[in-house]
């Protein structure tokens, strides 16, 4: 690929990306009022894309080969117990990580 | 005298809504030095120099779709397919706008930098966060995106510049990531009455996972989602308030 080439098609993902952020913000125009509808999705979606965005950083987890998702799901209750307990999200975090290091190091 | 106290009151409100949003990023900056920093290393190795991780990671600031880019410059010159591409890696950037169509109104200029720079991670925190009453909440939005933008921006170049000399075990530090979707996942869920939007979430993304396949099963799943949430319209709403 020639330096050209390169800069359109990073230009290419650019606008890509811009594209999938700003549509939403272009079909439904701040002065006019938004559909019914789109403010219920607006609603009721993001719930549902945390619990997508969840599964997503876990795509590349195999339960049937290596350490069968076992570190994850340690950590995973790791994270949760800490942030029920206290609701402290850099301590829930923190927590789980090194938790999650650990094992994924010295254990299995 | 007058503009004198004017940019002091200024000053504290910018001052304020910094130290509000500053705590909230802290995970993030973990995550993204770690992601930028194997983006940048990943980019060395494959020949780039740093100016590439540094330009892209400002012009783009999309993690996964960078990593993708590394393998299009690499390969053949298709601009359509990469543009193609990039649309559905990110189209769960379109459900974000959505849902925050009214938070993001009135903010004048400050909208389009929100607007461009919302990736995941952005985009939980400005949508969970807990404002403080006496927090300017458009300030505060962009200082989250600003510190994002900046922590991803620094972590590619220097991956790009020492990737090669780096060597301490940091197996596992990806990690922090998913920690914080599963917190941020857990605060929407002690908030919400009705638990229905997360659990579909979770069951229909986790079902679309092993049906599709980790590389394909996004727009499945964001489909599905849409689906079943459009059918649920009049119970949910019925129910009340769905936050």
């Amino acid at each position: 690929m020639t330096v050209t080439e390169q800069i359109i098609t990073v230009a290419m993902v650019v606008l890509g990306t811009a594209v999938t952020r700003f549509l939403p913000f272009l079909i439904f125009p701040a002065g006019k009022p938004t559909p019914r509808y789109i403010q219920y999705l607006g609603k009721v979606l993001p719930a549902a894309v945390f619990g997508l965005l969840v599964i997503y950083c876990l795509r590349n987890v195999s339960v049937f080969t290596g350490s069968h998702g076992i570190p994850e799901m340690i950590a995973i209750l790791v994270v949760v117990v800490l942030h029920v307990w206290k609701r402290q999200m850099l301590l829930s975090i923190a927590g789980g990580t090194v938790c999650y290091m650990l094992l994924v190091q010295l254990v299995f | 005298m007058n503009s004198k106290s004017n940019m002091k009151t200024r000053s504290t409100m910018l001052k304020r809504a910094f130290t509000a949003a500053f705590p909230y990023t802290i995970p993030i900056f973990a995550g993204f030095w770690f992601l930028g920093i194997t983006y940048g290393i990943y980019m060395n190795v494959s020949g780039f120099g740093f100016w590439y991780p540094m330009l892209m990671s400002i012009t783009i600031f999309a993690g996964s779709i960078e990593f993708l880019t590394v393998d299009m410059l690499l390969g053949a010159f298709h601009p359509l397919q990469a543009f193609a591409m990039t649309l559905m890696i990110n189209a769960r950037h379109l459900f974000y706008g959505i849902s925050m169509l009214d938070k993001f109104r009135g903010l004048g200029w400050k909208r389009i930098y929100l607007i461009f720079g919302m990736c995941d991670e952005t985009f939980s925190i400005n949508y969970t966060a807990t404002i403080p009453e006496d927090v300017d909440k458009g300030w505060f939005m962009f200082f989250v995106t600003l510190l994002n933008h900046i922590y991803w921006f620094s972590g590619a170049t220097l991956g790009g510049i020492f990737g090669s000399l780096i060597h301490f075990n940091t197996e596992g530090l990806d990690f922090v990531m998913t920690a914080m979707f599963v917190v941020i996942f857990l605060e929407q869920w002690l908030k919400e009455k009705d638990h229905t939007s997360s659990l579909l979430g979770l069951g229909l993304s986790l079902i679309c996972l092993i049906v599709f396949g980790a590389d394909s099963f996004i727009i499945p799943a964001m489909l599905a989602i849409l689906v079943v949430l459009s059918l649920l319209r009049q119970p949910l709403e019925k129910g009340g308030d769905a936050e």
